[in-house]
């Protein structure tokens, strides 16, 4: 599990190696193939029910892979390779290194009956073992960060919905992640609530934390994406820059599926 | 935004130039903050209120005037050392109950709720069992434990034994009365404990493993708090029923309350007085029980709305104020001093 001892080997901060994923009889995932460079932002666009939720939850183990290899950092997830066997890592390995990836989910997740500040130091104290005044400093400046600062103490149902948003955003980035998955944390939102949400991913991204984003907004994708992806029915149509798979698609899918949102 | 309230009946705008509104007929122009509001008369609600209050003091006419009920002799045995020893063992077999009862329910909850299908079927068994099988057949089959098992050993299972017990001498009568309660609290608070856990929404486990938190550390630090919710009010109920359902021990010679007044008005032939003694007892012990089950649901709705409810205690103070104003002055005071 040395992360140090593999990471210099990849210039990658998430790779994904021929994944296939099956729900019962219907193959949600058949073959995907994507490099992720650090400090990047990747938008993934889709239409529903074409496997970009169940790929982003693949790839902090979420969910389990049935073939490929997906990696963070050089580390692979989920398992240990030993000579050409795969085993299985142990929940608590598993949950050590999920504490590296942050995740945001479309309808936030935080922990009710804990206040905002509480819900944000609560996983780097308990998960990474750091201490709690110093985390509690961190966490403060995060919230200042995202502008929620003034909410430290009230519970996340005093909140509207951006500002909860903004907060597991803070969560997120307080266990310093390797790279950040984002799945539409902008579709439960009320349309005069989404910018507040992107201007802060949109921040986190000039900063140069590795982003993986799932959105619907295309104008997000063009201006922020260094990497524009296209899934369809489980495979990705085509990937690469915003300019060229936004405004030059060459397959068709992608072309009808950008006409129909924009 | 101005959150002043608009006139009810203002037809005409109201008067540009403060200080200088006419004091006209309703529906004339006066400053919004200068309309009185009053409130509606509901003339039923004072008959209903009238009919019940005869009733209700009838009632406690009754209760003081008929000699039946010799309020002397309730004085002379409420307090009674012998009655509140016998209170004590309820108590205890209240406390012991729950503790263990609970205790034990968290353990076949979370077996019940593994993926380990050996314990869910055993829970299940067990709760299945000890519903089905009415407490007082229980309790009997622990008080005569010593005739299916004479002695009590541990050691190697179908191995040999290290040291034996006389289960009599181990097994006494309260104990018997104990191990019946906890036994069967477990089944109840088994399902009431599962059910809290379940109501949890699973986003919420999702976001802790997402975020790599501990496996025991997000059943105690966010499922649980979360359970408790929904764990509270039937947990209060659990206990309040085990609380007055000691008094089926009564019939195995335990001195508890119940036993206890039993005994004295066999002696004596007061039965009346003798069981208000008792059900005065377990109405004040009910009701403590009942001010911490609201305090303590109030500690666990943290975050749950987005303020918490007054307390009866600052209602009855807000209520009464209200009140007070209303009657003096036939409408009700201003609606910021509704809000205080
Ligand atoms: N746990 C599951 N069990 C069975 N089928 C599932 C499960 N999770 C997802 N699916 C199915 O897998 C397919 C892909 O789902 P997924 O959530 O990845 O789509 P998506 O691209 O994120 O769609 P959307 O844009 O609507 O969120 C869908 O057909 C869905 O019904
Ligand atoms: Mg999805």
């Amino acid at each position: 599990m040395s992360a140090g001892a593999t990471a210099v080997t990849s210039e990658y901060a998430v790779e994904i190696l021929g994944v296939h994923k099956t729900f019962g009889s219907l193959e949600v995932l058949r073959g995907i193939d994507l490099q992720v460079r650090r400090g990047e932002v990747t938008v993934i666009l889709g239409p529903s029910g074409s496997g970009k939720s169940t790929l982003l939850r693949a790839i902090n183990h979420l969910e389990r892979v049935d073939t490929g290899l997906i990696k963070v950092d050089g580390e692979l997830i989920g398992y240990r390779q030993k000579g050409n066997r795969l085993h299985e890592l142990s929940e608590r390995e598993v949950l050590h290194q999920r504490s590296s990836i942050g995740f945001v989910f479309q309808n936030f997740n935080l922990f009710p009956h804990l206040t905002v500040l509480q819900n944000v130091v609560e996983a780097p104290v308990s998960a990474q073992k750091r201490n709690r005044a110093e985390v509690e400093t961190e966490a403060r400046a995060l919230l200042e960060r995202v502008g929620v600062a003034d909410k430290a103490d009230a519970y996340p149902r005093q909140l509207s919905g951006g500002q909860q948003q903004r907060v597991a955003i803070a969560r997120a980035l307080a266990l310093r992640p390797k790279v950040i998955l984002f799945d539409e944390p902008t579709s439960a939102l009320d349309p005069e609530l989404v910018g507040e949400v992107l201007a802060v991913i949109k921040q986190l991204a000039h900063h140069g934390t590795t982003l993986i984003v799932v959105t619907h907004e295309i104008g997000f994708a063009r201006e922020v994406a260094d990497t524009v992806v296209f899934m369809d029915a489980g495979v990705i149509v085509e990937q690469g820059p915003p300019q060229q798979v936004l405004d030059a698609p060459q397959h068709e899918r992608t072309r009808t599926f950008i006409s129909r949102v924009l | 935004m101005s959150r002043t309230i608009p006139a009810p009946q203002s037809a005409a705008p109201a008067s540009p130039s403060p200080g200088l509104a006419p004091s006209g007929p309703p529906g004339a122009a006066v400053e919004p903050e200068h309309l009185v509001v009053v409130r509606s008369r509901h003339p039923w609600r004072w008959v209903a209120a009238v009919a019940v209050a005869i009733v209700v003091a009838q009632f406690i006419h009754g209760l003081v005037t008929n000699p039946g009920w010799d309020w002397g002799t309730f004085a002379q045995y409420f307090t009674a050392a012998s009655v509140l020893k016998a209170l004590w063992m309820t108590v205890q077999l209240t406390v012991y109950g729950t503790v263990l009862g609970f205790a034990l329910g968290i353990g076949l909850a979370a077996a019940r709720l593994s993926k380990n299908p050996v314990l869910q079927v055993v829970s299940w068994t067990y709760i299945w069992a000890f519903r089905s099988i009415p407490l007082i057949v229980q309790l009997l089959f622990w008080f005569n434990i010593a005739y299916l098992y004479k002695t009590l050993s541990i050691g190697v299972p179908f191995g040999p034994a290290f040291v034996e017990f006389d289960v009599n001498d181990v097994i006494s009568g309260m104990m018997a009365a104990v191990i019946g309660l906890a036994l069967h609290q477990a089944a109840y608070s088994a399902e009431i404990i599962r059910a809290g856990i379940i109501s949890v929404d699973a986003g919420q486990l999702e976001a802790a493993a997402a975020l790599g938190i501990p496996k025991r550390r997000q059943f105690f630090k966010i499922v649980m708090p979360q359970a408790m919710r929904a764990i509270l009010p039937n947990a209060a109920n659990e206990v309040i029923s085990l609380f007055k359902g000691t008094s089926i021990v009564s019939t195995m010679a335990i001195a508890e309350l119940f036993y206890q007044v039993q005994v004295i008005y066999g002696r004596s032939g007061r039965v009346v007085p003798l069981l208000m003694v008792a059900t005065v007892w377990y109405i004040v012990l009910t009701t403590l029980l009942s001010i911490g089950q609201y305090y303590i649901e109030r500690h666990y709705a943290r975050g749950s709305a987005r303020s918490l409810p007054l307390t009866p205690w600052q209602k009855a103070r807000t209520r009464i104020r209200t009140f007070l104003d209303t009657a003096t002055t036939g409408r009700t005071p201003t609606r910021a001093g509704d809000a205080r």
